[in-house]
C-alpha cells in the first residue's frame, strides 16, 4: 500500500515528447483514473510508474522513496495489460504462481497463495486449464489474479476493460471496484472512456497532448473543469461553448453576450478578449419567457431525458431537458442557464477564468 | 445432399487435386526409389539395360536384392590367392558376399567417418547459425540500434550472390589462417553463409509475439535474460525448429566447398560417397547405399519437424 507523487515527470522519444512535465499525487488506497484520448501519453506515464519506460527527467517516488530510474522487478508494482498479456505456454496456475516463482517462495506456500486468490476471483475450477481457450472475461481475473498474488504496493492497469466486451464491461468494472475495495490497494487506472473514469476512479488525471489538464475528483472534473478541453471531453453531449468577444471585471457577477446580460459566479480576475460562455446541457432550461431566443433545430429522445438542439444568436447549443417536456424542431423559445454552473474560458489559451465556482480547483 | 457450397470443395475438384498431389509425389519421389532400389542391386544388375525394378523376381525386369552394396560402403576389400581363400573360411555374412569376387573385407572404409564428419559439421553449424541468429533477431527485433535497417540489409547482402562466388578468396585465407580442411572451419563457414537466413527468418517470428509477454515477465520480478529465454524463447520455438530445418538442410547437403576445403581429416560424406571405386569402374550399388543412408538424417529431422516447417513456410501469411 502506497503513495505515488508525481514530480516534473517528462518522457521524450526522440523529438516527439510523450509527457511534458507532469506533476500529481495518487493518496494511499486510492483508485486513481489517467483519462485522455489515445496518444495524449497517458499509458507512457503508467508504464514510467511500473518501471517499463524510463523517465527522460523528472522524479517517481513510491512510499517516499524515489524510483525512476529502477528497473521493474525492484518497484514491486503490478501491472494488468490490456491484452491481458498471459503467458500462452502455460496454464492458469502457473501464469498466476509464476510472479511468486520468481521470488523463490516455498511451492506449498505458492500453491496456497495462489488457491486463495483463485477463490477470491471465482477461478478455482480452470486452474489447470490452458490460457489459450479461455472466454475473455476468465483471462481478465487470470491476468487480475497474476497482479493481486505477490500483494504489491501498487496496481497498474492500462485499459483492462477494453478487450472486452460492451456488456460483459460493466459487469468487469463493478468486479474491479470491488475488488479494490476489498484490497484498498492503491491503483492507476489508465482509459480513454471518460465514463469508466467518471464510474469507477476516486480521482481522475485529464491528459491532452502529453499534458495533464486536469486533476481532482470525478465531481470536480466534471462541474468545474480547467480547461476547454476537459469540459468537451467529459460529459456526453459536452458542455456547450458560446463564443463571444468582450470582458468581464474582477468580482463581477454578470457578463453581456449578444446584447443580453448572463448571471455568472462571481469572478477572480478581470479579462478582456475572446471568451467562450460553457453551460453544460442539463443546466439550460427551455422558458417561454426568457429574453435569449433560440430556434430548435432537432430533437433526441432518450427515455427519460431528451437532447434537445438550439440555434441561438451566439452558436448552436445543447440542452438536456426531461422528455416529457414539449420541443418540436421548428419553434422558437426562450433559454436560462443555471447561473451557479457557467464557466467563461478564455478562448486563445482554453483555460478557464478564475471564479467563485473553480476556486481551489484550478492548479498551476 | 448435393447442394454447392463456397468454402467446401466439390468432390470433381478434390479428386482433381488429389490426382495433381499424388502425380507430383511421383514424379518427385522416382530419384529416391532408384537410388534406394539400386542399393540393393549387384553392380551388374545396377546398370542392365532395359533397367530392373522388381525385387526378387525371376522376370526380366526383376532382380535378387543383395546387401553388396551395403557391405562394399562400409569396408575396404582386398583381392586374395586361391589358396589363402581355401584355408581361411569366410567369417561372417558380409565375408561371404565379397568371397564371391576372390576378395576378404580387410577393414572399415571412410564412409563411417565421412559421415560423423558431416553430423558434427551439419548439426555444429546449424546449432551455432541458429543460436546466433535467435541472439541477434531478438536484439534487432526488441531494442533501438543505431543503424539497424542498414545493418539487416548488410547481413542479407551476403545472401546476394552465390557462396561459391567467393571460394577463392575463402581457400586462400583458409589455407592462411590453417582453418582447411578443419571441422571449426566448416562449422564457421556454413554458419556464415547461414546466418543471414536465420537472422532474417527468427526476426519475423520475434517480431510476432508481443512484446508484453515480456513486460509482463519483467513486472513478474524477471530480468530482462531471464525473460528471454522463459517466455520469448518458447513462443519463438516453431521459428526456431524451422529455421534450423532449413540452416541444416543446406549444411547437410552443401557440395563445392566441401569439395574444395576438404580432403581427408574434416571431409563431409557429399564430396567422398561419389569417388566410391569398385571393380572395373564406379560401384553403383556402394553409392547408392551411402546416399540412402546420407539422407536419411535430414529426412527423419524434417519429418519430425514437419509440422513447424509448414508453419515456417506459410508464416506472415495469415493473421490471426
Amino acid at each position: 500500500m502506497a503513495q505515488i507523487v508525481i514530480k516534473n515527470l517528462k518522457k521524450q522519444f526522440g523529438d516527439f515528447t510523450a509527457v511534458r512535465e507532469s506533476s500529481f499525487t495518487i493518496e494511499d488506497g486510492e483508485f486513481f483514473m489517467l483519462l485522455g484520448p489515445s496518444g495524449c501519453g497517458k499509458t507512457t506515464t503508467l508504464r514510467m510508474i511500473a518501471g517499463l519506460e524510463l523517465p527522460t527527467s523528472g522524479e517517481i517516488y513510491l512510499d517516499g522513496e524515489e524510483i525512476s530510474q529502477r528497473p521493474p522487478s525492484e518497484r514491486d508494482i503490478a501491472f494488468v495489460f490490456q491484452m491481458f498479456a498471459l503467458y500462452p505456454h502455460m496454464n492458469v496456475y502457473k501464469n498466476i504462481s509464476y510472479p511468486l516463482v520468481s521470488q523463490g517462495m516455498p511451492r506449498a506456500a505458492v500453491r496456497d497463495k495462489v488457491n486463495e486468490v483463485a477463490k477470491i476471483l471465482g477461478i478455482e475450477d480452470i486452474l489447470k486449464r490452458p490460457v489459450g481457450g479461455l472466454s475473455g472475461g476468465d483471462r481478465q481475473r487470470v491476468a487480475l489474479g497474476r497482479a493481486i498474488v505477490r500483494e504489491p504496493k501498487a496496481f497498474m492497469m492500462d485499459e483492462p476493460l477494453g478487450a472486452l466486451d460492451a456488456e460483459f464491461r460493466e459487469h468487469m468494472a463493478e468486479e474491479l471496484r470491488a475488488l479494490h475495495d476489498r484490497m484498498g490497494a492503491t491503483t492507476v487506472y489508465v482509459t480513454h472512456d471518460q465514463l469508466e473514469a467518471m464510474q469507477m476512479g476516486d480521482k481522475i488525471v485529464v491528459m491532452n497532448n502529453a499534458v495533464v489538464e486536469q486533476f481532482g475528483t470525478p465531481q470536480e472534473i466534471y462541474d468545474k473543469p480547467a480547461t476547454m478541453f476537459v469540459a468537451d471531453f467529459i460529459g456526453s453531449p459536452s458542455m456547450n461553448f458560446l463564443p463571444f468577444h468582450g470582458k468581464v471585471d474582477d468580482g463581477a457577477t454578470n457578463v453581456a453576450m449578444q446584447n443580453a446580460d448572463f448571471i455568472i459566479p462571481r469572478t477572480r480576475e478581470p479579462f478582456e478578449g475572446d471568451l467562450a460562455f460553457g453551460v453544460r446541457p442539463e443546466h439550460i432550461k427551455i422558458s417561454d419567457a426568457a429574453p435569449f431566443r433560440a430556434e430548435i433545430l432537432a430533437t433526441e429522445y432518450l427515455g427519460t431525458t431528451q437532447i434537445v438542439t438550439l440555434q441561438t444568436a451566439a452558436g448552436s447549443v445543447k440542452a438536456r431537458i426531461s422528455a416529457q417536456k414539449q420541443a418540436r424542431a421548428g419553434d422558437t423559445v426562450g433559454l436560462e442557464f443555471n447561473p451557479a454552473t457557467v464557466t467563461l474560458f478564455d478562448r486563445q489559451s482554453g483555460r478557464a477564468l478564475r471564479s467563485e465556482l473553480n476556486e481551489g480547483v484550478l492548479h498551476g | 445432399m448435393s447442394s454447392f457450397s463456397i468454402t467446401e470443395p466439390s468432390n470433381r475438384t478434390k479428386w482433381f487435386a488429389g490426382t495433381l498431389v499424388i502425380a507430383y509425389a511421383l514424379i518427385t519421389m522416382m530419384p529416391l526409389v532408384w537410388i534406394g532400389l539400386t542399393g540393393f542391386k549387384s553392380p551388374a544388375d545396377a546398370i542392365s539395360y532395359p533397367p530392373k525394378y522388381i525385387i526378387g523376381s525371376d522376370s526380366e525386369a526383376g532382380f535378387q536384392p543383395t546387401l553388396e552394396g551395403y557391405v562394399n560402403l562400409f569396408t575396404t576389400r582386398t583381392r586374395q590367392t586361391e589358396e589363402f581363400l581355401a584355408n581361411n573360411p569366410p567369417e561372417n555374412w558380409a565375408d561371404e558376399i565379397v568371397r564371391q569376387y576372390d576378395m576378404v573385407i580387410v577393414g572399415p572404409s571412410k564412409f563411417g567417418e565421412r559421415f560423423l564428419n558431416s553430423v558434427i559439421i551439419g548439426f555444429g553449424s546449424t546449432f551455432l547459425s541458429v543460436f546466433l541468429g535467435t541472439l541477434a533477431a531478438y536484439a534487432f527485433s526488441r531494442f533501438k540500434i543505431p543503424l539497424a535497417d542498414d545493418l539487416l540489409f548488410f547481413i542479407l547482402s551476403t545472401r546476394m550472390m552465390p557462396p561459391i562466388a567467393v571460394a577463392i578468396p575463402i581457400f586462400l585465407m583458409y589455407r592462411n589462417l590453417g582453418l582447411s580442411d578443419t571441422h571449426l572451419g566448416m562449422i564457421l563457414l556454413y554458419t556464415a553463409v547461414n546466418i543471414s537466413l536465420a537472422v532474417w527468418l527468427l526476426k519475423g517470428f520475434i517480431d510476432e509475439i508481443p512484446r508484453e509477454y515480456e513486460e509482463a515477465a519483467l513486472i513478474d520480478g524477471y530480468t530482462r535474460f531471464q525473460a528471454f529465454y522463459k517466455v520469448v524463447l518458447p513462443q519463438a520455438a516453431t521459428g526456431i525448429a524451422s529455421t534450423a530445418i532449413f540452416c541444416l538442410i543446406f549444411a547437410w547437403n552443401e557440395y563445392a566447398f566441401a569439395v574444395l576445403l576438404t580432403t581427408a581429416n574434416a571431409q563431409t560424406a557429399p564430396p567422398f560417397i561419389p569417388t566410391i571405386i569398385g571393380i572395373g569402374g564406379l560401384d553403383w550399388p556402394a553409392i547408392a547405399a551411402g546416399v540412402t543412408i546420407f539422407v536419411l538424417p535430414v529426412m527423419i529431422f524434417t519429418i519430425l519437424l514437419r509440422k513447424h516447417l509448414l508453419r515456417g513456410i506459410t508464416f506472415g501469411a495469415v493473421r490471426k
